[in-house]
């Protein structure tokens, strides 16, 4: 089991979205992944992105990136700032 | 408290709309048509006495004790199989009439031992009641004739035996097996004095048979003759418990039938909306594991899952818990931090689950096992319909015309839901039975079961569901099939256009795909006309729709089907997801998905947020969570260090046991809050006791949206219900919680949640249950949804490709495994393995097609090694052609043969739900267990030894 789980699974999104009309494609792809994928899942898509890893990609995933929302802070970094932990 | 008695009226209700009024004994009463003499009496409060009847079932008119006299009529006719008319005046008590019935009870009790006393059923026996109420004084013939006294029982069925001495042979235990279960196992053999009840064939006891244990026999018995073992050994019980079935989505009601804390019986409630009396051998009978000796009772804790367990009090448990917890938190974040519902827990332990982890944990990686059983069934029917859930309620099938499954196996897995089915399927005189497609790579029991045979069997490919069910699209619309009105009226008619436009491309026509799917074109079109033209049609499907790579392309699949046929919105239609565990739908209503608060309501959703947030006087986080597949992906990884596990055995029930044990291992704490030291546990820092559904209070909802009353009968022997349980855990951590009682749970959700804005607990005492929605606009629940507009507001029409999944066979693995339910098995086991259901299924069994295990000198019985690219294993084979050729087929009940570690990570690509029902494997010739099975069942007793408690002092 060793490919990359995270671009194997933006890759299956993608293709489903390929039938959909033109112009809801990308849009299809990134409101799924805003609406399901937890922080540091699209932490890691970015950092492959913005690292120009980009090989294997669906296009409709890279064409998506741009509406996909960067996360503030990665849902497993430590916020010592955090009141709530004190 | 009392023991609850339903009315028996003898016969079945009328359907009928017209009234007929009639006269019995001077009294006159108004009753539907084609209702019976003796229904119409009870009705006017005379109860005729009877013995062969009962309301269970259509009349049989043997006993000749229900006699009556009708003015103007010859004779006595059987009150049982005569129907009313207008201006009827009947009698019931004449001096003819208690002559004869008399001379009947005289004949009957003398071929009957006069051992009432020391009768298992002495008080609970219709044969004995009706001695008395004709006043039977003597027996005149003696006992010494020709009798059928001594015969020797049949104890061959664990839960309840057949003494033929007592039999009356008054045919109910036939009747109720044969039109209430649907088994037909049970015959009267001989004529005559030697008529006797008989299972299956001469050779056969009860076991041997083809009786499935469901316990409707046992039910309708009026005497001793079929008697269950509980009661032959404690007794009588002496007061009762309505309550709800804590195994399938089915959702039955059950009377629990106590003395004192102790259970004698469940008896299925003949008032339970979902099961209407009718009961299968998991909830009727498999109830040991609630008090089984491998209970855990108390609290344990432990370093590291290496280290033995130790015994300690719930205060020393839970703050060794909260200080963890911080730690963990301050050193790797918020994030680190995360927790899974259980299925099988109630609505309001599992509301409170994912609010210790939204408000107390700060965040929302709360996922529960309906990931990997219908979270693609949440996602497909949310986008195409509106909300996540059937459409029907199960009183539906009546009205149903034709019947599909796919992907499910009702007999095994819904076994009560699916004898109701099965009754609608065989019609009845006058009324012919519903046509049946299914489409399934096995030949589940439903294709040909007594009077039964499905008009279609597409037995597809594992993996070729969307495939199949565009196709079936595709004929609607090049056929000219689709409903227009109904389209135009009430779905998005422009999406329904292109939708149209995709599906009559060629490449989706039956002939297209018959190379991908393996089923014969011209079966797919009649199948696909059949269900667009045949009247009244509905959908029931299961896991072997959602558990695929497509699984939710499917379920919307299904939907724009529904859609397109106009099949959605009133009785006898729908889309009916089959729901796994008994409350998986629940589960997911009560905000237990990472993305959603209670009531399927994005986290992103300002306005959802700040409802809870002002509630709750937290902060909550906008951001989805984790969910399941990922947090093992984040353990592995290192940033998801803490889980608390609620009632779920992950590590045997979720796909690649390596993986899942990689992750777990990686934990820093692990908490299982479970009855048994289950599989998962091996792995745990921390296990809390759970306590059983017997135990509590709550709700759950079963797979018709249907909210029904959990009532605790006993206490529970860990000291506190589930709920308890989690509300000090989050006491510990710091959180201010402080129910008293379940119903004020019910009222929190009810408050937040607009689906269950009126689900009081005061309603559902007062209707028995209700469907949600359940708000002022629904007061009293919703047994249909859609009626007049979706959800949504419009219908949506969705396009569906079909992606091949990339598990695939090859010159390794060239066969295909899915995996399913056995009847007696209920999922990963943790509760029928304890139980007898075990006499039934032992061991999980590889199914293979004869022609498969001849190229590979496997026989029956042997062990095989199954190999996948994730692992192997080694399990016993069954060779039958309920398989296709190249196909095998397993369950997953039993911890030792891990059927998932050959499973893969392949899964849904919209809810990362696993693909269960698709892997390549290879299988050979073995001697016996894996190495790893060995080594596992070495890990397995080092991690389950516990040091007792010290002595206080």
């Amino acid at each position: 089991m060793e490919r990359d789980k995270l671009v194997y699974m933006a890759n299956q999104i993608a293709k489903f979205f390929e039938s959909a009309k033109e112009g809801a494609r990308s849009k299809g792809v990134a409101d799924h992944i805003n609406k399901f994928w937890e922080p540091r899942m699209r932490t890691q898509l970015f950092e492959r992105v913005d690292g120009g890893r980009t090989d294997g990609m669906h296009p409709l995933v890279l064409e998506a990136m741009g509406a996909i929302r960067r996360p503030e802070t990665p849902g497993g970094a430590p916020n010592r700032d955090d009141p709530s932990l004190a | 408290m009392s023991l609850i008695r339903e009315i028996d009226y003898g016969t079945p209700a009328s359907k009928a709309e017209k009234a007929v009024t009639l006269t019995i004994d001077g009294v006159e009463v108004t009753v539907p048509e084609g209702t019976s003499l003796m229904r119409a009496a009870m009705d006017a409060g005379v109860q005729v006495p009877k013995l062969c009847a009962t309301d269970m079932m259509d009349a049989f008119g043997s006993c000749r004790l229900c006699v009556v006299e009708i003015e103007g009529r010859n004779g006595t006719p059987a009150s049982c199989t005569t129907p009313v008319a207008a201006g009827m005046k009947v009698s019931t008590q004449t001096e003819r009439l208690k002559k004869i019935r008399k001379g009947v009870m005289e004949l009957y009790i003398s071929d009957h031992p006069l051992d009432c006393l020391t009768c298992a059923a002495n008080g609970d026996c219709e044969l004995q009641d009706m001695a008395g109420a004709v006043g039977l004084r003597e027996v005149r013939y003696g006992y010494e004739g020709e009798n059928h006294l001594g015969k020797a029982k049949d104890v061959s069925n664990p839960y309840f035996q057949f003494d033929p001495s007592k039999c009356i042979v008054c045919s109910r235990c036939v009747r109720a097996c044969n039109e209430v279960q649907g088994t037909f196992a049970l015959t009267v053999e001989g004529r005559g004095f030697d008529s006797i009840i008989s299972a299956g064939t001469g050779s056969d006891d009860f076991f041997s048979s083809e009786c499935v244990s469901c316990g409707a026999c046992v039910q309708a018995c009026p005497t001793a003759t079929l008697e269950e073992k509980s009661v032959i050994e404690i007794g009588t019980p002496e007061h009762s418990v309505v309550t709800t079935c804590a195994y399938c989505g089915v959702g039955c009601s059950f009377k629990t039938e106590m003395r004192g804390e102790e259970l004698v019986r469940m008896v299925p409630y003949k008032d339970g909306k979902a099961n209407r009396g009718h009961s299968c051998v998991k909830g009727r009978f498999a109830l040991g594991y609630a008090t089984h000796k491998d209970r855990i009772l108390n609290p344990m804790i432990r370093d590291h899952h290496t280290q033995p367990w130790r015994e300690v009090s719930w205060e020393e448990a839970m703050s060794f818990t909260a200080a963890k917890i911080k730690d963990i938190q301050a050193k790797y974040g918020k994030g680190a931090m995360g927790g899974i519902s259980s299925s099988r827990c109630t609505n309001e332990e599992v509301f409170l689950v994912q609010k210790l982890v939204r408000a107390g944990f700060g965040n929302n990686n709360i996922d529960t096992c309906a990931r990997v059983c219908h979270s693609p069934t949440g996602y497909g029917l949310n986008s195409t319909f509106g909300t996540s859930a059937g459409t029907q309620d199960f009183d539906s099938v009546e009205d149903t015309d034709v019947v599909l499954v796919i992907g499910a196996n009702p007999t095994d897995g819904h076994p009560v839901f699916a004898s109701r089915m099965k009754k609608r399927l065989r019609g009845k005189p006058g009324q012919p039975g519903a046509r049946l497609i299914v489409v399934d790579p096995r030949r589940i029991d439903l294709v040909k079961t007594p009077h039964v045979k499905a008009d279609h069997h597409l037995a597809l490919k594992p993996g070729t569901n969307v495939a199949m069910l565009t196709a079936l699209a595709h004929v609607v619309v090049t056929e000219g099939l689709v409903n227009e009105s109904f389209v135009r009226e009430r779905c998005e008619w422009d999406e329904f256009q292109e939708w149209a436009a995709f599906v009559a491309e060629d490449r989706h026509s039956p002939e297209a795909v018959e190379s991908v799917t393996g089923v014969p074109a011209e079966e797919v079109r009649k199948a696909a006309r059949l269900y667009a033209t045949g009247g009244n049609a509905a959908i029931y499907y299961g896991l072997g729709v959602t558990e695929h790579s497509q699984g939710s392309t499917s379920v919307i699949a299904i939907a724009n089907l529904a859609m397109a046929t106009g099949n959605i919105g009133r009785r006898g239609v729908g889309v009916n997801p089959l729901r796994g565990q008994n409350n998986v739908q629940g589960s997911c209503d009560m905000g237990s998905f990472p993305h959603e608060l209670p009531g399927y309501r994005h986290i992103s959703v300002d306005a959802v947020r700040e409802t809870f947030e002002d509630l709750w006087g937290v902060k909550l986080d906008k951001e989805p969570g984790l969910r399941i597949p990922n947090m093992f992906d984040a353990a592995v990884e290192g940033t998801f260090k803490g889980l608390y596990c609620q009632g779920e055995d992950i590590l045997q029930s979720d796909p690649d046991t390596k993986h899942v044990s990689a992750g777990l291992a990686a934990l820093e704490l692990l908490i299982v809050h479970d009855l048994f030291l289950n599989e998962t546990a091996n792995y745990a820092t921390v296990f809390l006791p759970g306590s059983s559904f017997l135990e509590k209070n709550g709700t759950f909802t079963n797979a018709e949206r249907r909210i029904n009353r959990v009532r605790k009968v006993m206490s529970p022997k860990n000291g506190y219900e589930d709920w308890q349980v989690t509300q000090l855990l989050a006491q510990a951590i710091g959180m201010d919680m402080n129910y008293s009682h379940p119903a004020e749970i019910m009222a929190e959700i009810a408050a937040t949640t607009p689906s269950f804005a009126n689900v009081t607990y005061d309603l559902l005492d007062e209707k028995g249950s209700v469907q949600w929605p359940c708000n002022d606009e629904h007061p009293e629940g919703s047994p249909i949804m859609h009626v007049d507009s979706f959800m949504r507001g419009k219908g949506k029409f969705i396009m569906t490709e079909y992606v091949a999944t990339d598990e695939r066979t090859g010159p390794r693995f060239p066969l295909l495994l899915t995996t399913g339910r056995i009847l007696s098995q209920y999922n990963v086991g943790a509760q029928t393995r304890r139980t007898g259901n075990v006499v039934w299924h032992d061991q999980d069994l590889l199914e293979i097609h004869p022609h498969d295990a001849e190229q590979r000198g496997v026989r029956d019985g042997d062990w095989v090694k199954l190999q996948s690219r994730a692992g192997e294993t080694s399990i016993r084979a069954k060779i039958t052609d309920r398989v296709a050729p190249g196909v095998v087929y397993t369950t997953f009940h039993h911890p030792m043969t891990q059927a998932n570690v050959i499973t893969t990570d392949f899964s849904d690509w919209a809810t990362n739900c696993p693909e269960y029902k698709v892997t390549a494997v290879q299988i050979s010739p073995s001697n016996g267990p894996t190495e790893w099975q060995e080594d596992y069942r070495e890990l397995t007793m080092e991690s389950r030894r516990i040091m007792p408690a010290e002595a206080a002092e």
